[in-house]
């Protein structure tokens, strides 16, 4: 049996990292009680809430927070015809947060997740791991059997090169999921009961090569990095796909990472899940991706970056040209998505002009 | 669900570098005791093994080496190489091998860890190389494939090598362990993964298990280095050992798995006087992570055999000119294979 800490549970830390640096992106469509739990933790940090759903809805922010709020009718405004690249009714519409933060780091984190707790009973500081975990290198070249070397209590073992132990920057610290796991609609189904329990004290590499399924959930990056791969799709109001946002994003920034040389983190931290979906609800949604997910990944798979594709932005448009191209195939979605992707990038630039050019203030755009 | 697996499929071999292996074999016993052992005692050692009696076990010792591979053999069973030699004389499905310093170690509640059925469990569940599963290892208790796992790649493949690891004294090579001589690893990882297809690792020979029918010829004793000793961080030979199978199994399409079993490794030696004596093996290792992660071998190579002599004669021919350990490596890789295919699979007992 887990159980969730209590926010009595929670102590906050005595210097926030990052606290300038940071912006923590939260997609609702409900409220934002969540985040009474999570007091201790994010309270030293700027939030920037993602309103998903009707508009003139007010969503009411706990008192005692710094944030931006944006719905909508101020994605419409901020990105004009662009704004058609953001996704309604799905919480892929969080990826808006990441391109108007300001900041250096993102944590996004859903509103249906409550601090954990770890096996000795504390609460695990969900924000703080996550930090640990992308200012320490990676070390995608070569597995290491002890997992992430750079922890305390562990270190590279014997046989690890040793031109390879200073690692590469980590751009990407994705957590994981006590109680209810991430799992599909048919899977959801088949064992409407199985909560995770067991807690992996582990943070390790995903080594270069291979994919995963990234989870939006409990996740963080480096936006400098890698932010303008981070877009979460086509999906929700209007498409014919849903919860295949994150996982999108997952396969094009880890592909991009491998080419760039940047590493990506799983493992550490835990959050606890609580609600579980209605899995016929995700069946529907999901339903048109568990097939087409075996022609996306083998062409993620087989994807090759050219060399002179030496920033993230580049790196994705050639993603999404070979999107285009290969994958329309399998449904005219993907043409849209494509187009998408590069609407995405036009958009993400706009707001954020490189450094030295006309900077825009934190907070909402005129 | 594992494949339900008889005892007497299950060799447990141990390279018997101490002669006394009383306090190891009885803190094991109630592990070890329900299966056949093979204990292959190192040739350099002088003094006469101690095994406790209640044991259903076979010993070799350097006259019945002698007598199966001749004298004359570019493969010396010295040292933790002396174990392949149980490997070899095996007749069972899966080998567990652990070194003889260690002993059973303690999960995160408190209850000894069987290390037998754990990797037994690593071994008969599928492995999953071709997608990482954030959740880990999908068939063990209580978790399963995350969402975005494609349903084509769940039956996943066999998994032919599972890697354990080590409480206390952690595998670490004498630079490291010197600079931090007070560091024990505590920390029990409840997890095993599959390490994915084409990311190699450091196996390290101290607590393995694997598929003798799938890949027994690809752990082979072939790399000595110039000053091996009896202390790990004084060897490479599981590492290069481990290199070629990862390779092999990527080839074949077999799984290799790492995380749990833990085992507990007794504090022993002197890692700044081991560094002092040996650091070729430290510096080695830059140019064979290159050349392994750079191999591919031919379709041709069906079996586990055919794929040794394809990695031993690309040895040959790109690591051979830098250094002529690699060249001897080489050629021991190829007379190994030819022992496997005479020895390795007809019926020998110990001699008189």
């Amino acid at each position: 049996m887990v159980e969730p800490a209590t926010a009595s549970l929670a102590a906050a830390p005595a210097m926030p990292q990052l606290k300038d640096e940071l912006d923590i992106v939260i997609p609702t469509i409900r409220n934002l009680d969540f985040l009474e739990m999570w007091r201790p933790f994010f309270q030293p940090y700027h939030l920037i809430i993602v309103q998903d759903g009707d508009p003139s809805k007010t969503i009411k922010v706990p008192p005692g927070f710094d944030y931006e709020l944006y719905n909508r009718n101020d994605i419409n405004k901020i990105l004009g015809p662009k704004a058609s690249c953001i996704s309604f009714k799905d919480s892929a519409c969080r990826c808006f947060g990441y391109m108007v933060s300001k900041k250096k780091y993102i944590f996004t984190i859903d509103d249906d997740c409550f601090v954990a707790k770890d096996p000795s009973g504390k609460a695990v500081n969900a924000l703080e791991q996550h930090i640990k975990n992308m200012l320490s290198p990676s070390t995608p070249f070569f597995f290491n059997t002890l997992y992430d070397p750079f922890r305390e209590g562990a270190d590279f073992v014997r046989g690890y090169p040793f031109s390879l132990r200073e690692g590469v920057p980590t751009a990407v610290s994705h957590g994981l999921w006590l109680n209810i796991p991430d799992y599909d609609a048919p899977t959801q189904l088949v064992k409407p009961l199985e909560r995770n329990t067991r807690f992996v004290d582990a943070v390790l590499t995903i080594p270069k090569g291979t994919l995963f399924p990234m989870c939006g959930m409990n996740l963080a990056f480096d936006r400098d990095l890698i932010g303008p791969a981070m877009y979460f799709g086509l999906m929700g109001d209007g498409q014919p796909i849903g919860r295949y946002d994150d996982m999108w994003a997952g396969w094009c920034i880890k592909v991009i990472c491998d080419h760039l040389g940047l590493g990506v983190k799983t493992g550490l931290p835990y959050i606890y899940h609580s609600k579980a979906s209605n899995p016929f609800v995700n069946l529907r949604k999901e339903y048109k991706g568990i097939f087409w997910q075996e022609e996306i990944i083998p062409f993620f798979q087989q994807v090759l970056l050219p060399k002179d594709c030496t920033t993230v932005q580049k790196c994705y448009i050639e993603l999404a040209k070979q999107v285009k191209e290969k994958l329309s195939k399998v449904d005219p979605y993907f043409d849209k998505l494509a187009d998408a992707m590069v609407t995405w990038i036009k958009a993400w630039d706009e707001l954020n002009p490189p450094r030295g050019g006309s900077s825009m203030p934190n907070g909402k755009a005129a | 669900m594992p494949i339900p697996i008889k005892d007497d499929e299950i060799d447990i071999v141990i390279g018997a570098l101490h002669s006394d292996l009383t306090t190891f074999m009885d803190a094991w016993r109630p592990i070890f005791s329900r299966f056949h052992l093979i204990i292959v005692k190192d040739p350099d050692l002088k003094e006469e093994l101690r095994i406790p009696e209640g044991f259903n076990l076979d010993v070799y010792k350097k006259l019945d080496i002698d007598h199966v591979v001749g004298t004359s053999t570019s493969i010396i069973f010295s040292g933790y190489s002396c174990r392949y030699f149980g490997y070899l004389v095996s007749r069972k499905k899966y080998i567990v091998s652990v070194d003889d310093d260690c002993l059973p170690a303690k999960d995160n509640k408190g209850f000894l860890v069987d290390a037998v059925a754990q990797h037994i469990t690593n071994l008969t569940t599928p492995a999953t190389p071709f997608f990482f599963n954030t959740l880990y290892d999908p068939f063990t208790e209580g978790a399963d494939f995350v969402r975005g796992y494609p349903f084509s790649l769940r039956s996943g493949v066999t998994c032919a090598l599972s890697c354990g690891l080590w409480h206390n004294l952690a595998d670490y090579d004498a630079p490291t362990q010197a600079l931090k001589p007070e560091e024990r690893n505590s920390r029990y990882v409840d997890a095993v993964l599959t390490v994915p297809a084409r990311t190699l690792m450091p196996i390290s020979g101290i607590n393995i298990a694997f598929n003798r029918d799938a890949v027994g010829p690809a752990l082979l004793p072939c790399l000595r280095l110039a000053g091996e000793g009896k202390f790990r961080w004084e060897t490479m030979e599981d590492i290069w050992s481990g290199m070629c199978v990862k390779v092999i199994c990527d080839h074949l399409g077999l799984g290799v798995k790492t995380g749990i079993p833990y085992v507990w490794r007794n504090d022993r030696g002197d890692a700044i006087a081991s560094l002092r004596k040996e650091w070729e093996g430290v510096k080695m290792m830059e140019d064979v992570v290159p050349f392994f992660q750079s191999l591919r071998l031919p379709q041709e190579a069906t079996t586990a055999e055919d794929c040794v002599v394809e990695v031993a004669n690309a040895v040959n021919e790109k690591l051979g000119p830098k250094d002529p350990m690699f060249a001897r490596a080489a050629k021991a890789m190829l007379d190994w294979v030819k022992l496997w295919k005479s020895v390795g699979v007809s019926s020998y007992s110990p001699g008189a």
